[in-house]
């Protein structure tokens, strides 16, 4: 590809003025301020990214739409599921947010092998930034994004009349749990690409895992209605606690937020150490 | 002012005895470098020499099991975030995320160099100038030209002030303007800020050309160490002949058959891409 004529090296012309900053080396953050410095700019960089092309934030509302607009007003119909007297599509609103945010993380992975495949990872693993750190940064960028289409989500659930809380406090832990979430789930899809390392086998595995984990939920019906055996699943799911936190903040029903947030940051926590032990895979 | 005591400062690069295998294959196989601090020094070999392999060794991209490899002194396995702060690194693949702009790009960069807020404008805004980009700043990245995107890597590279530039084929699939443009950008660089510019090529006329010491590295080691002239001094020496032979001749000479063995499916693929990605 032809360029543009380069404009002529400006260091040359007058060093001292044009690059003195570019002469010292910038002092290092203290340990401590280094991982919220990291996830703040991987943070940034998805914003950032968001500002210039949100078409995939309009095109991922879509479904989540779908199924509110389709399968919770023909629910609410019916009457056959036990929502403890609160309309169906109101009880799946919450279980929807979940799963849209979990879609958007769930992939994130790809993400992870596109930029290792166009060379940015290494590039970032050459920075001095621990391993656990880009993954924490990655896994809150992720996080972010989540929590932009989550709020998508419930704009449009708001349209369609579901009763929704709108005290400040309960919003903000819908956005801590949304964010605690996505980034299990983002650590999630990076170990299995850590493990995987191609592209193609990492949709495979998204798209194997994600429907078990959305049904095998309480996303859409009570876990008290489930067989033994998938109340089993749903106890050790993520997305259960998850969906439990954001009914009871968003709807105001029972529900264990003490336990939930505990077993979100507990899930993230366990994500972050296994997909950075595996960042090392991706970097070979 | 140095006095006769003093100690003499670290090499740029030091590697001993380096080996690196992937399974069966030694990709490097004893590799003993020295680069010393200012110079740019090109490491030279056709696909599959082994000169990515040194590259990701030194870049603590790649754990070091045989051998020893220090940057200024820090050992890359003991010291990886000193060696790290002072590395500036522009890969082989075009690294520069299409999704932001130049100016974002760059920023990404400051930030993880812990370059504080009060000063990342600027600095970035400096490092965009050196390598004569900051019209195209605010366009994103995906909108630049092959030669652009290198020049935006390298300002990338530039902006934490790195004492070590390292650049893996940064002229690769690039057209000869854009291939000359990114030189004198790297040479510019390198006069106001005095670093050191470690750089792989397959290109022996720009090594000729651009770099003060080369290496030709084939089959995992340096097989010949000198200024271009001095190798080419040598070869026109050994052959008896009045005539200069070119860089070129001098790696057949030093690497003998087998040239043509080099470079696995990987090295191959990986290199293509690159050069359709650039255009």
């Amino acid at each position: 590809m032809s360029e543009a004529p380069a404009a002529p090296p400006a260091v040359s012309a007058d060093p001292a003025r044009t690059a003195a900053l570019l002469l010292t080396p910038p002092t290092p953050r203290p340990g401590w301020r280094l991982l919220p410095a990291r996830v703040a700019a991987l943070c940034a960089v998805e914003l950032q990214k968001l500002r210039h092309d949100r078409t995939e934030l309009y095109t991922r509302a879509v479904q989540p739409a779908l199924w509110l607009l389709i399968f919770g007003q023909t629910f609410t119909r019916i009457h056959a599921i036990p929502t403890g007297g609160i309309p169906y599509l109101d009880y799946m609103a919450p279980g929807i947010i979940a799963q849209s945010a979990m879609f958007i993380a769930i992939f994130y992975g790809i993400q992870i092998i596109w930029e290792r495949d166009a060379g940015i990872l290494n590039k970032l693993l050459v920075t001095p930034t621990p391993r656990s750190a880009l993954i924490t940064g990655k896994a809150f960028a992720a996080g972010l994004k989540s929590l932009v289409q989550a709020v998508v989500v419930i704009v449009i659930a708001a349209l369609l009349g579901v009763g929704l809380t709108w005290n400040p406090l309960k919003l903000l832990g819908v956005a801590l749990a949304v964010v605690l979430a996505s980034a299990f789930f983002s650590c999630l899809s990076m170990t299995i690409a850590g493990i995987v390392l191609s592209r193609d086998r990492l949709m495979g595995f998204g798209q194997a895992i994600t429907m078990p984990l959305f049904f095998g939920s309480n996303a859409l019906y009570p876990v008290s209605v489930m067989p033994g055996w998938l109340q089993a699943v749903s106890k050790v799911n993520p997305l259960s606690y998850q969906v439990d936190a954001l009914r009871g903040l968003l709807l105001g029903t029972p529900s264990h937020l003490g336990a939930d947030f505990g077993v979100l940051a507990l899930a993230a926590a366990l994500g972050i150490t296994a997909a950075s032990s595996l960042l090392g895979r991706l970097a070979r | 002012m140095t006095r006769p005591t003093d100690p003499p400062p670290p090499d740029a690069v030091t590697c001993a005895g380096l080996v690196h295998t992937f399974g069966e294959t030694r990709a490097v196989d004893g590799l003993d470098l020295s680069v010393r601090p200012g110079e740019v020094f090109g490491l030279l070999g056709p696909n599959g020499a082994g000169k990515t392999t040194a590259i990701r060794c030194l870049t603590t991209l790649l754990p070091v099991r045989t051998g020893t490899v220090s940057v200024f002194g820090h050992d890359t396995t003991g010291e990886r975030m000193a060696v790290r702060r002072l590395l500036g690194y522009v890969p082989q693949q075009l690294s520069a995320d299409s999704a932001l702009t130049g100016r974002e790009n760059v920023a990404l960069f400051a930030r993880v160099f812990d370059v504080p807020r009060r000063e990342r404008g600027e600095r970035v805004t400096q490092a965009l100038t050196a390598v004569g980009l900051a019209d195209a700043a605010e366009r994103l990245a995906g909108t630049y030209s092959g030669g652009m995107v290198r020049r935006l890597e390298l300002a990338q590279a530039l902006v934490s002030a790195p004492r070590l530039l390292i650049l893996d084929e940064p002229t690769i699939g690039l057209d000869p303007i854009a291939r000359t443009g990114v030189w004198e950008h790297i040479n510019a660089v390198r006069a106001a800020t005095g670093m050191t510019v470690l750089v792989t090529t397959h290109y022996m006329d720009e090594a000729d050309q651009y770099c003060d010491r080369v290496g030709l590295m084939h089959r995992g080691r340096v097989r010949a160490l000198g200024t271009p002239a001095e190798l080419r001094r040598g070869l026109a020496d050994r052959r008896g002949t009045d005539t200069l032979p070119t860089l070129e001749d001098v790696f057949r000479d030093v690497a003998g058959s087998g040239l043509d063995s080099g470079g696995g499916f990987r090295d191959v693929r990986s290199t293509r891409r690159t050069a359709r990605r650039v255009g």
